[in-house]
């Protein structure tokens, strides 16, 4: 295990403590977040829900480890997060989390096959290997075939499967989902949603998906509720559904 | 192993700038044709400077090898200043003094004048010069033709000449000189060489237009005095230059008892200090001409910047999602700062190109032969570098401090 990781059972994955977050915009400010506290153990796959405004992009950006939060602490296996620097941060990013954003965000110049490798480069992995495990991530979603190809040569479905092999290729322990399906009909959401399912279920890979359509945040099987900046709800959703 | 790694990274972020600048072409050229253009011209300049160079050099050196000349002093009589060269200070016997010194090959008293040669039906009016037998290894001017006369022929003050090439063109036309009799100021003189071809020298005489006989024979016959216009002296080796004019200017004085506190009545002029005077100020000329063209340089640096900052902020997006995955800072400046190198550097490469071309296409078209050396090249291949990393860096760190939440917003 690398510098962040330990193998103590006992210590969640992710642990806010009051977080909160002030943006100033002039001489106004806002208080997005209002004193946030939630756990997350590993292997959970957890809905946020929330209106637009409520702050749970928010939130998304500071679990992700894109933004700092004005106060509270964020513990990321039991190690305090929130102070870092933004190379430290970036370093969490690439080896912790992975992101699949509602826009798909591939870079259209790369192929399918860099844009999945692309995590692994920041790592600091060029060898062959990282081409045989960026491979294996695209089989993950159905992909194998579709390395040579550019982002604009295939469907908004397939990107987002992309998008996912990207995000799991560096074996990173949680996956971040920011609407994933925003930009997809209901029967490709669908078939992107499956892969989420696959990869918490044969991965292990804690998911965290942000979404205001219920059908979407029902794959979870936590449903977090967020609105004006606080938690007012976290129930667990019944198999099944 | 991870040397290997390293270098295929290295690779890989070459290849990708690559391909971003080529999905930009017409942006990409347009960006690096400051650059072309200064790298071009610098190149260019510098290949003229370098071929007007070598060519004072060559004219300098058909003077002579390692040459210096011994002129009469001037007069200061009653206030008035005369010129060098108008006392009769300098004889025959002064030339086979000096070339007794250790610094000394050999040297050549010279008198020389302009005569009408006549040839049969024709006539010419050809510089005629008085020299030593030893003209030809001081001049580095071998004959063609026949022979040059000898030193017992110079003690005789034999009637024996040796025409150089524009003159026995003009008098001979096709026909062989040698063997022929030419009549100078009335004496007859039998041609008995011919004079290898020697071109213009650096003042724009041909050189080539003359008649040399021997020092005596123009001194009794011709002149009808007993001193000498000037002296040419051939220095052992380039380096003896100047040992050789301080013994010359030693001997002299003390074979024309000139007390201590009284001014040379003679002049030694050191040819290789002439050549490195005129080689120095073409190289001054050169320096500023490349100086101007690397102004060009600087203002196609200012395009990359330009370019680079557009480039920065239509790819805030990409920016973003490559920090979201983990791209720290510096991953973020290195890969601007190589696409704009990579720019910058073609750029230099094509300028270089285009450099070749204007010189050779003035060696074809004009007299001058341009001489493109590798330093230039070189030179301004890392300049352009440069460049590049100079003006590429403020877009790169700005890319590089991008807030990851509000690069992955811009749309």
């Amino acid at each position: 295990m690398d510098d962040y990781g330990t193998k103590n059972g006992n210590i969640p994955l992710i642990r806010l403590e009051n977080i909160g977050m002030i943006y100033k915009i002039g001489d106004i400010s806002y208080e997005v977040l209002k004193g946030i506290n939630m756990t997350i153990e590993k292997g959970e796959f957890v809905s946020i829900m929330g209106a637009s405004g409520s702050g749970k992009s928010t939130l998304m950006n500071i679990l992700g480890c894109l933004d700092k939060p004005t106060s509270g602490s964020y513990f990321l296996e039991g190690r305090d997060v929130s102070g870092l620097t933004s190379d430290e941060l970036a370093e969490i990013r690439n080896k912790k989390i992975g992101f699949v954003f509602q826009g798909f965000n591939l870079i259209q110049r790369l192929s399918i096959l860099e844009n999945v490798m692309l995590p692994l480069y920041y790592a600091g992995l060029h060898s062959k290997d990282s081409e045989k495990m960026a491979l294996s991530s695209l089989k993950l979603v159905d992909l194998y075939d579709k390395g040579n190809k550019f982002p604009n040569q295939i469907s908004g479905g397939e990107q987002q499967r992309v998008a996912i092999a990207r995000a799991i290729v560096n074996d990173a322990p949680i996956i971040m989902a920011d609407e994933p399906t925003g930009n997809l009909d209901s029967v490709r959401g669908a078939d992107v949603m499956k892969f989420f399912k696959k990869i918490n279920e044969e991965k292990g890979a804690t998911i965290i998906l942000v979404s205001h359509d219920k059908n979407v945040a029902n794959y979870g099987r936590r449903l977090i509720t967020v609105k004006d900046g606080i938690i007012i709800s976290s129930d667990t959703i019944d198999a099944g559904v | 192993m991870k040397q290997n790694q390293v270098k295929f990274a290295f690779f890989l972020d070459l290849q990708s700038a690559y391909k971003t600048l080529l999905r930009n072409k017409i942006r990409s050229f347009l960006t690096i044709l400051g650059i072309i253009i200064g790298v071009g011209s610098v190149i260019a300049t510098i290949s003229i400077g370098q071929g007007a160079s070598k060519a004072i050099q060559n004219s300098i050196n058909s003077l002579g090898s390692n040459m210096l000349i011994v002129l009469p002093g001037s007069s200061s009589l009653g206030g008035i200043k005369t010129g060098f060269g108008v006392l009769p200070t300098l004889t025959l016997n002064d030339t086979y003094a000096i070339r007794k010194l250790p610094a000394v090959k050999t040297d050549s008293g010279n008198l020389g004048m302009n005569q009408q040669v006549i040839w049969r039906g024709n006539n010419w009016s050809t510089f005629v010069v008085g020299a030593n037998s030893t003209f030809t290894e001081i001049r580095d001017w071998p004959v063609a033709k026949g022979t040059f006369f000898t030193h017992q022929q110079v003690v005789s003050a034999a009637n024996v000449a040796v025409i150089g090439n524009t003159a026995a063109t003009e008098l001979f036309g096709l026909i062989n000189p040698i063997g022929h009799i030419v009549i100078i100021h009335n004496v007859p003189f039998t041609i008995i060489g011919l004079l290898s071809v020697k071109g213009f020298n650096a003042f724009g005489q041909d050189q080539d237009d003359t008649v040399v006989i021997p020092i005596t024979t123009m001194l009794e016959k011709i002149a009808g005095t007993t001193w000498v216009h000037a002296i040419a002296v051939s220095a052992k080796t380039s380096k003896d230059t100047s040992l050789a004019q301080s013994e010359i200017t030693a001997l002299l004085r003390q074979r024309h008892h000139i007390p201590l506190h009284k001014p040379d009545d003679f002049f030694v002029r050191n040819l290789t200090e002439l050549a490195a005077t005129a080689n120095s100020s073409a190289n001054t000329f050169t320096i500023l001409l490349a100086s101007i063209a690397a102004v060009s340089l600087l203002v196609g640096g200012i395009g990359i910047m330009n370019i680079m900052l557009v480039s920065v902020t239509e790819r805030t997006k990409e920016i973003g999602i490559r920090m979201a995955i983990g791209a720290k800072k510096s991953d973020i400046l290195k890969q601007f700062l190589i696409e704009s190198s990579v720019l910058s550097l073609f750029g230099g490469m094509l300028g270089i190109g285009l450099g070749f071309g204007i010189s050779s296409a003035i060696s074809a078209f004009s007299p001058l032969k341009t001489i493109v050396t590798t330093e230039p090249i070189i030179i301004s291949l890392v300049f352009s570098l440069c460049v590049g990393i100079f003006f590429g860096f403020y877009p790169a760190f700005k890319a590089s401090r991008m807030n990851p939440v509000e690069a992955l917003r811009y749309e």
